[in-house]
């Protein structure tokens, strides 16, 4: 499936090297290129320190890259912005606000007056279900709902496009895949474009539009894969042969990346 | 009983009293059983008697309400000072590079060492007495502050930064909030070694004051009178702390959550 749209966001042989005390210092991301077309929804996979979430940091403007540029709307990103909104996969929403506060914040941030701010705060707790409980403070809810939670938070700012570095990381299976439909019904409504970093296999199917695969340290871009499943996606279609095939494809991609990694030898396959 | 493991209100406010008591039935076994000659050490009855005399007839109210006032007077001007400064040394790296040396050095000068100075300087009046406070307390202030604001999580700004947050926003709408409850905490510990301070400028050179009262005392040997002062300073400040726990506790409810 490639778009045809012009990309919104433009990543050209973007790097990133962590300089160490001594020696040439760590490659967290080799020059990579990346093209994110209006309402894409990219799935980023990859092993741990593979550097996708250096990736997603720099397209955030919380890491700058060593070398290499990225470009939003034709401008070159120069630090954090609220055109960039970002879930984090720890549980990063204020706990002295309550759960309304919280999504009310880059709104304020952003000068609209208190009663906009309310409206769309509102609209934003009703889609990701959180009615109740607009006057709970963090801490009294569990993991799923303050994530939920994030997520509107994120989306409340109307961004550009949506970072999320595994969101869902830190959340149980089951609660996982109630996020992933949850997500993906926001998606299919709202029409955002979405960068998505996560190790899950079945996650990055069953969420993406196109999985990026990335390679073990240094973290380079490995192949760019579409995924051919219609929307709107129902949790069912993790068994069909279509989902089960291209996970098995990506499995095969990634378990020779995990062995690079471990410093094993390539598997027989 | 097994570690941390809570007990019940009831059970801690029993406990916390009994000990209170324990204490008073020691020093009364030993004083009224004439174990400890009356001159070094008073017995509890004299004790509330003589104290009960300060209170009535000697104008000790008068000296208590010098000594609070004093407490309160330099603790606010410490920490009405050390408050911004210390955030603004969390907040910017450059400014506590600036004064971290330097406060550092500040905080080990005793605050007692400098009265004799303090005396020739400001005389013997107010000025000396909320002086030592606030040398006392001003630069463990901003030191702790400091780093409670330093200390802010990190994935907190980030997240600001993403949600359109300016550096501005960061400090008011992160760092303060964030660091608020333990802010006050400092505050509340801080307050208590003022009361320390307080005194000890009181016994050097004062015409008021507990402290005054127990250096009086100390010429007629009235040990009863002594230890009353003493307590007077204790349940202050004991008084002090429970209703700045109590503050704290209703100001930021959700600093109290998941403990």
């Amino acid at each position: 499936m490639t778009s045809s749209s012009p990309p919104i966001l433009t990543v050209t042989q973007l790097s990133k090297t962590f300089a160490a005390t001594k020696g040439p210092g760590t490659v967290a991301l080799q020059a990579t290129d990346l093209a994110v077309a209006e309402n894409d929804f990219i799935t980023i996979l990859g092993p741990s320190g593979c550097g996708k979430s250096t990736l997603l940091r720099m397209v955030a403007g919380l890491d700058t890259p060593s070398s290499g540029s990225i470009v939003l709307d034709g401008k070159p990103i120069a630090g954090p912005g609220a055109d960039r909104g970002m879930v984090f996969q720890s549980y990063t929403l204020f706990p002295w606000l309550s759960i309304l506060q919280n999504v009310c914040f880059g709104l304020r941030e952003k000068g609209l007056a208190l009663d906009a701010q309310l409206d769309i705060a509102h609209q934003f707790i009703k889609k990701v279900g959180l009615q109740g409980f607009e006057n709970h403070f963090p801490k009294q809810l569990s993991g799923g709902m303050q994530q939920r939670t994030a997520l509107a938070r994120a989306l409340a700012n109307n961004p550009r496009i949506l970072l999320m570095d595994e969101p869902f990381g830190a959340l149980d299976h089951q609660t996982r895949e109630l996020m992933q439909e949850l997500l993906q019904g926001i998606w299919e409504a709202e029409q955002k474009t979405v960068l998505f970093v996560t190790h899950d296999i079945d996650e990055a199917i069953f969420m993406g539009s196109r999985v990026v695969v990335m390679s073990a340290r240094p973290g380079r871009i490995k192949c760019d894969v579409a995924v051919p499943l219609a929307h709107p996606r129902h949790y069912s279609v993790k068994t069909t042969p279509v989902f089960t095939e291209l996970k098995a494809r990506l499995t095969e991609e990634i378990r020779v990346e995990v062995h690079r990694a471990a410093g094993l030898q390539a598997p027989a396959a | 009983m097994r570690p941390l493991q809570p007990v019940s209100p009831g059970a801690r406010i029993a406990l916390g009293v009994s000990f209170f008591v324990l204490f008073f039935a020691v020093w009364a076994v030993f004083t009224l059983g004439g174990y400890v000659s009356k001159t070094f050490l008073a017995d509890p009855i004299t004790m509330v008697r003589s104290g009960y005399e300060l209170l009535v007839n000697q104008g000790f109210i008068k000296d208590i309400g010098m000594t609070v006032w004093r407490v309160l007077g330099g603790f606010a001007i410490a920490a009405l000072l050390a408050v911004p400064l210390g955030v603004m040394m969390g907040a910017y790296k450059p400014v506590e590079a600036f004064f971290e040396p330097f406060v550092s050095f500040a905080r080990y000068l005793p605050a007692s060492a400098f009265i004799p100075l303090l005396i020739l300087w400001a005389g013997i009046g107010e000025a000396q007495k909320l002086s030592v406070i606030f040398i006392g307390s001003f630069f463990q202030l901003v030191l702790m502050i400091a780093v409670s604001v330093g200390n802010t999580r990190r994935d907190l700004v980030e997240a600001a930064y993403t949600l359109g947050a300016a550096d501005r926003g960061i400090v008011v709408r992160v760092l303060l909030p964030s660091a608020a409850p333990e802010i006050a905490e400092t505050l509340r510990m801080v307050l208590g070694w003022a009361w320390t301070y307080v005194i000890v400028a009181e016994l050097i050179g004062a015409s008021s004051g507990i402290g005054h009262m127990i250096t009086d005392s100390q010429a007629l040997l009235a040990t009863d009178q002594i230890i009353f002062g003493i307590i007077v300073i204790g349940v202050f400040g004991l008084v002090t702390d429970l209703a700045f726990k109590a503050l704290n506790r209703k100001l930021f409810p959700w600093a109290q959550l998941g403990r």
